[in-house]
């Protein structure tokens, strides 16, 4: 039994609804163990943060969610993986209906070689919307909800491209939100982002966090401080599988850590 | 497009639980005086039960304040706010604190025949409270010029001191009998003298607040 089984569920806040539930998850690539043994709930409408250090396996957990993993050959999931009680690896479970359901948003942003509309467009359109105005309905609502709308209402029709990196992040969240996901899984969002444009992001974060359940893969441990309600730190051990040490409201986690290895890993003592 | 509004939301958060609690120790600080005047042992056994809510209201800001210091990374004016309030809060709880003692000496005092009218204690009081309020108000619209302003009235409460010091004094000196009721007056003025020294440090909180000095008021 390791460390990781011991995170219970009671330090979650208590008024919340689990929007996604993972129980005794490990992942291997082929032979070697990237995760171990995870158990952990992912509130709704809340911001769920994962920290730790590099190569802990924050992301290869992320992708757990829209089963981005299956993309990977050898890659091979145990333990159980719930989004709102229903098993996302079940063999019925169709993965782009999933995918749109779990939305994912990108550590460097990565707009399609077309003009703004189009790239908010798209989602919809490939799901069957080819209405005109419909479309611009959703493309201004999607803008909106990523604070972008005033930017680029302008120039719509100009390329994806000439928008700054800031802007190209919130594009690529408007594209996410156009197919209405219910989970949004942000990984390194701000990482290629200056610090005024981060911050944009983590209020665009806080905004969105009324309507959507997000959990975000981040570094910047000041970023999850200042951003997520709920913190999960990882860390990998030394058979480099990662594993869960420590999971509960950010408030807590970062004033008084009730596992050594957070408080250190927070305090920069190693990591 | 405003950045940070979680922080800043949270932020004056903050200041409005500093301002509600200043209201409870203007509240302690008026009661216990009233408890005085009107010989009310209900009032000031109220004033002493009422204390810990005090401190519980401190202790609750001052948690909020290290939950925004350890995930907000508050800089400059933001960060000299906070530590301003984790300042402002410990000296408003000692400001009840005196409220309080005034309320345990008006329980000793019982029901003594009054010594003399009180006059210049109640208006100790009640500049006080004034001088707590609009320390407050500099600390929320960030005014220097006002807090130095409130700084330099600590005198008039010093003159009230020596004022009653003199008078109760002279009590004293002319029957030995009074010695007794007119110490504890003493007290109680004695009291109230701290209190509004620890207004003046409030008001050299705000201060450097709003000019990133410290500077040293001589009080």
């Amino acid at each position: 039994m390791t460390a990781a089984s011991t995170v219970s569920r009671d330090r979650m806040p208590e008024h919340s609804t689990t929007k996604i539930r993972t129980e005794g998850v490990s992942l291997y690539y082929g032979a070697f163990q990237a995760l171990r043994n995870i158990t952990l709930d992912i509130p709704e409408r809340a911001i769920t943060a994962i920290i730790g250090p590099s190569g802990c396996g924050k992301s290869t957990f992320l992708r757990i969610f829209n089963r981005m993993n299956d993309l990977i050959p050898g890659a091979r999931v145990e333990g159980t993986i719930q989004l709102e009680g229903i098993d996302i690896y079940d063999r019925c479970i169709d993965v782009v209906e999933l995918r749109k359901r779990v939305g994912m948003v990108f550590q460097k942003p990565n707009p399609f070689p077309m003009s703004v509309f189009e790239n908010v467009a798209f989602g919809p359109r490939r799901h069957g919307g080819n209405n005109r105005g419909e479309l611009a309905d959703i493309v201004e609502k999607s803008l909106r909800q990523a604070a972008l709308w005033d930017e680029v209402k302008d120039k719509l029709d100009k390329s994806a491209f000439d928008l700054s990196g800031g802007q190209q992040q919130r594009l690529c969240i408007a594209r996410v939100l156009a197919v209405e996901p219910q989970v949004i899984l942000m990984d390194e969002p701000c990482s290629a982002l200056d610090p005024v444009a981060t911050l944009k992001i983590e209020d665009l974060m806080r905004q969105l966090s009324n309507s959507y359940t997000i959990v975000i893969v981040t570094h910047n441990m000041q970023q999850a401080a200042r951003a997520s309600d709920i913190s999960a730190f990882l860390l990998m051990e030394p058979d480099r599988a990662g594993v869960l040490v420590e999971c509960g409201p950010t408030s807590q986690l970062f004033t008084s850590p009730k596992d050594k290895r957070t408080e250190d890993y927070i305090t920069g003592r190693f990591g | 497009m405003e950045m940070r509004t979680t922080f800043h939301k949270k932020l004056r958060e903050i200041q409005d639980d500093v301002l509600a609690m200043g209201s409870m120790v203007e509240k302690a600080n008026s009661r216990s005086i009233e408890a005085l005047k009107g010989r009310d042992l209900d009032t000031a056994r109220s004033v002493i039960s009422d204390d810990p809510k005090i401190n519980r209201k401190r202790f609750e800001v001052e948690e909020k304040c290290i939950q925004i210091i350890a995930t907000q990374q508050p800089m400059a004016g933001d960060l000299r706010a906070i530590i301003c309030v984790l300042n402002v809060i410990t000296e408003m709880e000692r400001i009840a604190d005196h409220a309080q003692g005034i309320a345990k000496i008006v329980l000793m005092i019982g029901d003594e025949p009054p010594l003399k009218p009180l006059i210049d204690i109640p208006r100790m009081a009640d500049k006080v409270n004034d001088m707590l309020r609009r320390s407050l108000d500099a600390f929320i619209s960030r005014n220097a010029d006002a807090a130095r302003q409130i700084t330099a009235e600590d005198d008039e409460v010093d003159d009230l001191y020596n004022q009653v010091f003199r008078e109760l004094l002279s009590f004293m000196i002319e029957d030995p009998r009074t010695i007794t009721r007119a110490t504890r007056l003493i007290w109680v003025a004695h009291n109230l003298e701290r209190s509004a020294d620890r207004v003046t440090n409030i008001c050299e909180r705000v201060i450097y607040l709003v000019t990133g000095k410290m500077e040293e008021i001589d009080a």
